[in-house]
């Protein structure tokens, strides 16, 4: 039914001047139709719709954008009229709807959703692949726009420390930002004091929600440190090296002088697992289910707490170990060795998957921010550097330190904190994704005792940091990330929620072996293996099935098909072919070229031989 | 000959013609009929000639059995000698009989006809028939395709199809069956009855709702009048256009061409008077073609025609011709136009005094007033050069200086070059002038020594290392006595060519070089071991570019040079809390010392490259050596293979692709494949991709619903083909797809009338049925 008035308006303008010569069929409907088409011209077309989709929008929840809207005002009413007229369906109520269409989706957020890289090029395909490829790439694109509408949904913003013209944020102290924040957040700095069992390493579970801590000369606890409720309180009569929760605060593993040990959320200790000795430090990967451990004895063994196997034990071949750290983009652990190197591990392989020289000295802390993108690292000589981490391994920044960092820590939002003596300091960079600047740093406090350990508090812009004089939680404002994901790591779950998810991340565990360098990788064909097969294929045929026949000239028009031009004709071809193939190694050539021309510039003369 | 021909058969035919009427004429003659005498006689020739039809004895000529008045010589009778001859009996037989034509009609018929040929075989006429009927169903499937693709690239398939799309039935249709019952409702209707207003009769007569839908009849006439219009028009024109190609005269399109230039001038004219600016446009493409000429060198005698029309000019004068004209056009077309204004002349006595004058100088005021493009661009890449001043840029013209300095090749290329240097020193002085308070900090930048001690060090280590893995075996040694050599050399390479002081890493002023030289005697000082290669290793990536080195060393130079500033710390004192802050400032240095002093046994770094070295090693493709020892030769203890035999049997292991660490001194990165890893990989391409890359793109976006929204994930796992449980799945029909007839109907009919047949099958069927 729709179609008839439509049909009517779509003709092309030209037949109005038709319609004036003759006499034009009157329709019931002629008097609506020509009012409205006097009154605007004729409406857009439907795919228009989706490129307004596109288009870039204000920004969020910010007053100009406010102002923005209203001042589109005046052109709103407008589109009603059109729309109406292209569509006569109403609502019932006969209200319209005053923002038509689609909600528009800002482009830079649509693409930090792709995925795919269109910067490479490809090589030539058929039209079939072509299909395929398309039909790939518009999905993606659906698929980012979709995401990135769901931003809306991510409602809370980050908190951030800003200084009075010129005031320095370093210097307002943790006294001042607690007075003035309000009651709920200023009971999130508080102060243990442990004086007793010596310095203590402390760690926050995954939610956040939970803190364990142990001190040097035994004292385990764990408490949920938002209610501030004690689940758990031991003393192991024992060294505690390093202590580290699970997959969720129901396991809790402790590395204690001889061994490591787990234990539950009541302190009852459920393992003593042997072949992990003289443990110094603890890192839990939690899609893979694997604890790494560093060991004196210079190893560094994988333990696969879901099925309780041990899958790698490295020998780094470095001496003691006892810098390490995680890198929670690839799963990579990261160690600091005596000699200012750092090496990068991962249990599929029997050596490092690369070396990196950070300093002279030894180094003494390693940290990676949540994304994988930088790497901190601190050494004996003092100094500070932030690496990249994106292939080049390269230094970005680096700055000496009075005394030097022995700790560090990156927030979820790339807060870079290192603990300096009795000092903390936080550095904080310009946007989420950027590395630190060490020019100024974003916050500093003292403490009561010397640091021992650091660890930001997942999402809560809160800092615990272990150190003599026992546990201090500080507010770092902005360290967080503001929106959590319910269905991953939620603070609030309940126990049921829990053991559900539990289940969930087991399913979805990653095996052992797909950690390497660049995760993204094994989304790639793996081409050496397609050769080797397409080579043994070959071989067993006894020919290439895929290979371009040879040339085979057609047969001419009478008396131009003689068998001397048949083959000259085929000559022709293969020269070709064989002129394409010379061309593409002379381009290679001009390397080789300037490797001979080398030693001859570089020719030692007859006097060098006195200079020595 | 063919009429000849003709003629000879004709007469045959008139022959025979003769022949048969023969007994018919007999009888005929009237003329016999008349004396007794004769009746005896004519009975006897009529016996004869009755005999004679038998045929044997036909041509027996009459005999003569008695004596007659008159004895012909020619036998002839003579019998009716009296009579008269009269014309019209002579002119009789000329003229054709009806019988005539009709036998000569057959007789044609005969002649034409050919040997009748053999009818085909069975086999090959089935075979016929079989060719026929395979068109005719493919060409009844092959509407099937567009449909078979649809459902290949649709997204999903829903079983069963269904067909009806529009559910949506007009309300009066289902109010039809609906009575007002509540008394409310009776009230409701009646009064609606009252109004004459439609209840449950359908708002529309049929008649109109059909008027809704189609067009009316005169509109579509006129839409189709147009449309026929434009058609015509279109394929006349189309068929102009195609002839108008196709004419191969040259003098055609000489003239055409011709023709054309001229209309373009008239009009250029007109456009002058009328509307300057537009003209001046249009002098600009002029001059823009003037410019593709000079450029092209098109019409310069010099492409494959013109050199054939040169050979033959000797003797031809037309090619001469030809050959002249094109030069001809050549000059016209480079030819600078000349627009009637004084201040242009002005500035072209400008620019050609301006070849005597430096460039530099030149440049400045072409600044002001520049519409000749060629000197913008090169006035523009002067101040590009200085502005920029990049450092991977620069080294380039220099080295390109040195080269030229040893060729002596281009002395013109090479004082451009040159002027271009002094241009580019002069801007940067100003400029250095301007940026005096940025310039401390840099200058601040080597001030912590050891960070830079670290970095030069390791630049050196790195630089021997290339040098060591560069020059294979022998020239290990010598190479370390190269090192002071370079090292003496740069120097006065530094004092000779003043030019490359301007480098912006480099010391300005004379302050700044003391200063420099200042600290290195510090660091002389300080560590006595290392000191040479420091000092060259301070040097070395600013003398680099002139210094004759390899490209590929020079790249990585680069490299360590960015290495080096990153790794500068920054300026500014550290801002420490405030309680740690007196003690750090002053204990610094002391500190600083301390921590040399502690780590000047440990070389970190020596030992780092050296390993790296091994890794390096240890990742290249080995070679194979195939010698045998005493083969062909003379063997046993203490012998070897001779050189030339091992470098025969030495196979080469071609070398892989370059390390990701090559130029990333400070970095080993593990080439090993992971080889668990891989077993996860895809390792067969699937069907229509034939690039690895190819096959990438379409599974790099994750489907899992940890990287997508509920939405998208569901879309992305949707699966293909969705069946509804407890219905039946037919197969698809022609009715279902908006075809009228069934297929097998339309095979049916193609099977009946062979109407659409291929020449060659229609031919074949023909000779067939003829048969």
């Amino acid at each position: 039914m729709e179609t008839a008035p439509k049909q009517g308006r779509d003709v092309p303008p030209k037949k109005d001047r038709l319609q004036a010569k003759k006499k034009k069929p009157r329709r019931y409907w002629e008097e609506e139709a020509t009012l409205t088409a006097a009154g605007a011209s004729p409406g857009p077309p439907r795919n228009k719709k989706r490129n307004r989709e596109l288009r870039p929008q204000r920004p969020k929840n910010t007053n100009i954008a406010k102002k923005s809207r209203i001042s589109r005002k005046p052109q709103l009413p407008r589109k009603h009229r059109e729309r109406r007229n292209t569509e006569p369906q109403r609502s019932v109520s006969g209200a319209q709807d005053p923002f038509p269409g689609p909600a528009p989706v800002p482009v830079e957020v649509a693409r930090k959703f792709r995925r795919i890289d269109k910067s490479k090029k490809l090589p030539h395909s058929k039209s079939k692949t072509r299909n395929r490829l398309e039909v790939a790439e518009a999905e993606e694109e659906e698929i980012s726009i979709k995401a990135a509408r769901s931003e809306l949904l991510l409602a809370e913003e980050p908190g951030f420390l800003e200084g009075e013209d010129g005031e320095d944020t370093a210097k307002i102290r943790q006294a001042d930002i607690v007075e003035a924040v309000d009651i709920a957040s200023a009971a999130k700095h508080f102060d243990l004091n442990l004086r007793q069992f010596g310095p203590y390493r402390l760690n926050y579970s995954p939610t956040g929600r939970h803190l364990a801590f142990g001190g040097r000369r035994g004292h385990v606890a764990t408490l949920d440190w938002v209610t501030k409720r004690l689940m758990c309180e031991i003393n192991v009569m024992e060294a505690v090296r390093d202590i580290r929760f699970l997959h969720s605060e129901a396991l809790l593993a402790v590395a204690q002088n001889r061994w490591l040990h787990i234990y539950d959320n009541q302190g009852i200790e459920l393992h003593c697992i042997r072949r992990c000795d003289r443990v110094t430090r603890l890192e839990f990967l939690p899609f893979h289910f694997l604890l790494a451990t560093a060991s004196e004895t210079g190893f560094l063994t994988y333990l696969d707490v879901s099925v309780g196997k041990i899958v790698a034990a490295l020998n780094a071949r470095a001496g003691r170990l006892d810098v390490m750290t995680k890198n929670p983009y690839n799963a990579v652990i990261h160690l600091g060795h005596s000699n200012g190197t750092v090496s990068l591990w991962s249990p599929a392989m029997k050596e490092p998957l690369a070396k990196i020289l950070c300093h002279r000295g030894g180094v003494r802390a390693v940290a990676v921010d949540s994304a994988g993108t930088y790497m901190a690292t601190s050494g004996l000589d003092h100094q500070l550097k932030i690496f990249d981490l994106r292939g080049m391994f390269q230094p970005l920044s680096a700055r000496t330190l009075p005394q030097g960092a022995g700790h560090l820590a990156f927030s979820q939002r790339g807060l870079l904190a290192a603990g300096i003596g009795d000092v903390v300091n936080i550095w904080a960079g310009q946007g989420k994704a950027s590395p630190p600047s060490l020019e100024q740093p974003y916050l500093t406090h003292r403490l009561s005792g010397h640091v021992h350990g650091l660890h930001f508090c997942p999402f809560e812009d809160v800092l615990g940091v272990g150190h003599n004089g026992g546990i201090t939680s500080m507010l770092v404002p902005g360290a967080a990330e503001p929106n959590f994901d319910g269905l991953e790591s939620n603070p609030y779950r309940s126990q049921k929620q829990r053991q559900e998810w539990e289940v969930k991340a087991l399913l979805e565990k990653v095996p052992a072996e797909l950690i390497c360098l660049d995760p993204r990788a094994l989304a790639e064909v793996d081409v050496i293996s397609l050769e080797q097969e397409k080579k043994e294929r070959i071989e067993r045929l006894g020919y290439d099935p895929e290979a371009k026949a040879p040339f085979q000239p057609k047969p001419k028009r009478k008396g131009r098909s003689s068998t001397a031009s048949l083959v000259k004709r085929k000559r022709k071809v293969m020269d070709e072919e064989h002129r394409d193939k010379v061309r593409q190694s002379l381009e290679l050539q001009p390397q080789k070229q300037e490797k001979k021309a080398k030693p001859l510039r570089a020719r030692p003369s007859a006097l060098d031989r006195f200079v020595c | 000959m063919s009429v000849v021909r003709a003629a000879e058969s004709l007469l045959a035919l008139s022959q025979q013609e003769e022949l048969e009427d023969l007994p018919k004429d007999y009888p005929l003659s009237p003329s016999e009929d008349e004396g007794d005498i004769d009746g005896e006689r004519k009975h006897q020739k009529l016996l004869e000639a009755i005999s004679s039809l038998d045929g044997k004895n036909r041509w027996k000529l009459a005999e003569r059995s008695e004596a007659s008045l008159k004895v012909s010589e020619f036998n002839v009778t003579s019998e009716g000698s009296g009579e008269k001859l009269v014309l019209s009996d002579l002119l009789g037989p000329v003229k054709t009989s009806s019988s005539l034509a009709t036998v000569k009609k057959q007789l044609n018929r005969v002649k034409s006809k050919k040997t009748v040929e053999l009818p085909l075989n069975k086999e090959e006429v089935e075979r016929i028939h079989r060719e026929v009927a395979f068109n005719k169903t493919s060409q009844a499937l092959s509407k099937w395709d567009p449909i078979i693709l649809k459902n290949r690239q649709a997204e999903q398939l829903v079983f069963p199809l269904k067909k009806e799309q529009s559910a949506f039935a007009p309300i009066e249709h289902v109010l039809s069956g609906w009575k007002a019952r509540t008394p409310l409702e009776q009230e409701v209707f009646n009064l609606l009855h009252k109004n004459k207003q439609p209840v449950t009769d359908p708002l529309l007569t049929p008649v109109e709702k059909a008027s809704l839908k189609a067009m009316s009849l005169e509109e579509a006439k006129m839409r189709r009048a147009e449309l026929q219009r434009a058609r015509a028009l279109q394929s006349y024109y189309e068929a102009r256009a195609r002839r108008e190609k196709k004419i191969k005269s040259k003098k055609y399109h000489k003239v055409l061409k011709k023709g054309k230039a001229r209309k373009a001038l008239r009009e250029f004219e007109k456009l002058q008077k009328a509307n300057p600016t537009a003209a001046l446009e249009e002098l600009e493409k002029i001059e823009k073609a003037r410019m593709m000429e000079r450029m092209s060198l098109k019409h310069q005698n010099s492409g494959k025609w013109a050199k054939s029309k040169a050979i033959m000019a000797k003797y031809d004068l037309e090619a001469r011709q030809a050959m002249q004209e094109q030069l001809a056009r050549n000059k016209e077309l480079t030819q600078k136009l000349q627009v009637a204004s004084d201040s242009e002349e002005e500035e072209e006595g400008a620019e050609e005094e301006g070849e005597l004058v430096p460039d530099a100088v030149n440049e400045i005021q072409m600044d002001a007033n520049g519409p000749n493009p060629w000197m913008l661009r090169n006035h523009l890449r002067g101040t590009g050069e200085a502005k920029v001043r990049d450092p991977e840029k620069l080294p380039e013209p220099v080295a390109h200086e040195a080269s030229e300095s040893e060729e002596e090749e281009r002395p013109g290329a090479e004082e451009e070059i040159l002027l271009n240097e002094f241009e580019e020193r002069r801007s940067l002085r100003k400029k250095s002038a301007l940026n005096q308070d940025t310039e401390p900090v840099s200058r601040q930048e080597p001030k912590d020594s050891s960070s830079k001690e670290v970095l030069s060090e390791l630049r050196a280590l790195s630089q021997k290392l290339n040098r060591e893995n560069q020059q294979c075996g022998k020239q290990n040694m010598s190479s370390t006595r190269t090192v002071p050599a370079v090292q003496r050399e740069e120097p006065a390479e530094v004092e000779e060519e003043p030019l490359l002081l301007q480098r912006p890493e480099r010391a300005h002023t004379v302050e700044e070089l003391e200063e420099l030289g200042k600290e290195e005697c510090f660091q002389n000082k300080e560590v006595p071991k290392p000191m040479g290669e420091g000092q060259q290793s301070e040097r070395n990536p600013n003398n680099q570019p002139g210094t004759p080195k390899e490209k590929k060393r020079k790249e990585e130079m680069i490299d360590l040079q960015n290495l080096l500033t990153t790794k500068s710390p920054s300026v500014k004192s550290l801002a420490v809390p405030t309680t740690v802050e007196e003690l750090e400032d002053e204990e610094e240095r002391d500190q600083k010392r301390m921590i040399k002093e502690a780590f000047a046994g440990d070389d970190v770094i020596r030992d780092f490259l050296k390993e790296k070295r091994e890794a390096v090693e240890a990742s290249k493709p080995k070679d194979v050596d195939l010698t045998l020892p005493g083969w062909g030769e003379w063997g046993g203890m203490g012998l070897k293979p001779s050189a030339k035999k091992r470098r025969r049997f030495l196979i080469k292991t071609p070398e892989g692709p370059p390390r990701k660490d090559k130029n990333l001194p400070n970095v080993i990165i593990n080439e090993k494949r992971n080889v668990h890893a891989a077993a996860h990989q895809v390792r067969v391409l699937p069907y229509p991709f034939t690039h690895h890359q190819q096959f990438e793109r379409t599974i790099q976006t994750p489907i899992g619903s940890t990287w997508n929204t509920q939405r998208a994930f569901q879309k992305l796992t949707m699966p293909k083909v969705v069946t509804k449980p407890g219905h039946i799945i037919k197969p698809i029909k022609a009715e279902d797809v908006g075809y009228r007839s069934s297929s097998r109907s339309d095979l049916s009919v193609v099977q009946r009338n062979p109407k659409q047949l291929s020449i060659r099958h229609k031919k074949q069927l023909k000779k067939n049925s003829v048969d």
